[in-house]
């Protein structure tokens, strides 16, 4: 088997033992890269020689006899919201266009530190604002399962560079469900860790109650191995959680998971959801079952209105955090001619830099934060905020794990809903109540619907903290699967 | 809710330093009217005695022991701006605007 189609765990082990090296490893990976990248577009920065000179100083590393973790060696691609030393950071902005940090992010230094090795930065929906990455400045990326689809968002390039081979592993940043949406359509897993378990230390903030950094991988075990090398306590981050990171790689080598209460959340269901997606979703629930799973309903009636208190929340907080980029310390500046004063300067800058999905969010922001407005809108979400909170410590007094689709529909043809942003909005409506409440959640692959042949993603929800709950789960769920499927999901994508 | 007009489109695009064409004026009111007119639904919850959740996490008054620590250069910091000039951030001018 070739090096693009082993496991990050495989790759790891090979490096480890001698085998092969990390050179050899990133070289297979930037090649694929190359080839697919015509199609694909996921990735806005790749630089060979960069990602050699990483790969170089992990074998040297190794060879000094340096104890790393079990993914030293091992490439991955690298949301391009996070800050790196060594190539552009834009949050796929015109308005941060070439801007390189003089920092590194926590996530960044800790992929370095255990001796991953970083192959570029993907494309995303400008500042992760948007489910499809149509909304990113530099162009759209394509769903390896059908180049005419997006690839989710906003994390989309990081989902179509680990389901197009491209890359083992890769980074993602979950707000309103950013990781587990993309992972969701591409047939991957992605995680949104508990709110606070991972750092956001150099993460260019969207909306920072929400924002959580969490892995994705062509396997549970894999994404369990990168969520372990970069969360963890981080007191560069004041939301940053001091209590140890949930043994997540352990459960996902449990492999058991008779007894455990599974709950089917009543509200998520209806109108909207495709019924190739609610005929996986109940295969997955009679899969549990047979796996010794007590499967129990559960109200959470809140849930019906996480979408529109995020939808005041997150643009609130936009509106607040992207006043940063006013043009005077870095990035894009406007109209510095001599006749433009600084504030016009600004608005210019902003105007020229900001796409159109940024420019919404922050003038709803401005108008759910404005006198007049702010207790109906931003105070009442704050509630159901408490409200939705509720509803998921009730529900898991009752059980272990929630379940639910990850979203409602398959990958959608690019161009769809790029103008009607409601329509777009739809698509966070399973992943949303999970930021509101901070608690943990994971999207694994589940098989395909029958009117499209594309992936359908199973969202397994847990407590905060509970991180560990849905590696079990979804381990589990997907060993149980490949044995049906006879290997993983993504075998059935066609060759790019 | 009443329906947002072009004319609150242009004060909140004032508010958010974005100066907009007459075009993204008229484009952007018909999109936040349908937007607002959608999440307008919180303001029908019955929450009153509810406490607000600015956060997930109970967290209060995170502190760090007051110790000086290494920074960025100024060469560093300056390192992105648009405009330096003797190791500050060059910025346009910001007084007299009224004038």
């Amino acid at each position: 088997m070739s090096l693009i189609h082993k496991t990050a765990a495989e790759l790891g082990a090979l490096v480890a033992s001698g085998e092969v090296s990390a050179v050899e490893v990133a070289t297979a990976h930037l090649d694929r890269i190359e080839a697919t990248e015509p199609k694909l577009h996921a990735f806005l920065h790749v630089d060979r020689e960069v990602t050699l000179s990483q790969a170089r100083e992990v074998d040297s590393r190794i060879a000094s006899g340096e104890q790393l973790g079990p993914l030293a060696g091992v490439p991955i691609a690298h949301k391009d919201i996070f800050a790196t030393r060594d190539m552009p950071t834009t949050a796929a902005s015109k308005i941060l266009e070439g801007w390189r940090p003089p920092y590194d992010a926590t996530v960044t230094a800790r992929l370095r530190a255990a001796g991953l090795v970083i192959l570029g930065k993907t494309n995303l929906d400008e500042f992760a604002m948007g489910s499809s990455t149509e909304n990113s400045a530099y162009g759209v990326t394509r769903n390896p399962w059908d180049l005419s689809r997006i690839p989710g968002g906003s994390s989309g390039g990081s989902s179509a560079a680990v389901s197009g081979y491209q890359a083992p592993l890769s980074t993602g940043t979950d707000t309103g469900g950013s990781i587990r949406q993309p992972a969701a359509v591409t047939g991957i897993v992605g995680m949104k860790p508990t709110y606070g378990g991972s750092s956001r230390y150099g993460l260019i903030a969207f909306a920072s109650s929400l924002d959580t950094p969490g892995p994705f991988a062509r396997n549970v075990h894999d994404a369990a191995l990168l969520h372990e090398a970069f969360s963890g306590y981080d007191p560069m981050d004041s939301t940053s959680i001091d209590a140890p990171v949930p043994s997540v790689v352990a459960a996902a080598q449990a492999g058991d998971i008779s007894g455990m209460r599974v709950g089917i959340v009543r509200e998520f269901a209806g109108d909207g959801y495709q019924p190739g997606v609610i005929a996986r979703f109940n295969d997955a629930v009679k899969m549990l079952e047979s796996l010794g799973a007590e499967i129990v309903e559960v109200s959470c009636p809140s849930f019906d209105t996480a979408l529109p208190a995020y939808y005041l929340i997150a643009p609130s907080e936009c509106s607040s955090n992207l006043a940063r980029f006013d043009a005077m310390r870095y990035g894009l500046r406007v109209g510095d001619d001599g006749t433009h004063s600084a504030e016009e300067v600004m608005a210019l800058t902003r105007a020229a830099g900001f796409g159109p999905e940024v420019k919404r969010r922050i003038m709803l922001g401005t108008y759910a934060l404005s006198s007049g407005y702010y207790d109906a809108y931003y105070g009442q979400a704050q509630k159901v905020r408490t409200l939705i909170a509720r509803d998921f410590e009730a529900a898991f007094g009752q059980v272990d794990v929630l379940i639910s689709p990850t979203t409602p529909t398959t990958a959608f043809p690019i161009g769809e809903r790029a103008d009607d942003p409601m329509a777009m909005y739809l698509a966070d409506l399973c992943t949303i109540p999970s930021n509101l409440a901070g608690n943990a959640a994971i999207s694994i692959p589940c098989g395909l619907a029958d009117e499209d042949n594309l992936p359908v993603g199973l969202q397994i929800m847990a407590p905060v903290l509970g991180d560990d709950r849905c590696y079990r789960v979804g381990a589990v769920l997907e060993k149980a699967f490949e044995a049906r499927w006879g290997g993983p999901l993504l075998k059935e994508a066609p060759a790019l | 809710m009443s329906a947002i007009t072009r004319d609150e489109v242009a004060h909140l695009a004032k508010l958010s330093r974005l100066a907009l064409t007459d075009d993204e004026l008229g484009h952007f009111a018909t999109q936040l009217d349908v937007i607002i007119g959608s999440v307008a639904k919180v303001a029908e919850i019955a929450a009153e005695d509810v406490p607000p959740s600015s956060h997930a996490l109970p967290l209060t008054n995170v502190f760090r022991a007051d110790e000086v620590r290494q920074s960025l250069t100024p060469q560093q910091a300056l390192s992105g701006a648009p405009a330096v000039e003797d190791d500050r951030f060059r910025v346009p001018r910001i007084l007299g605007e009224e004038a």
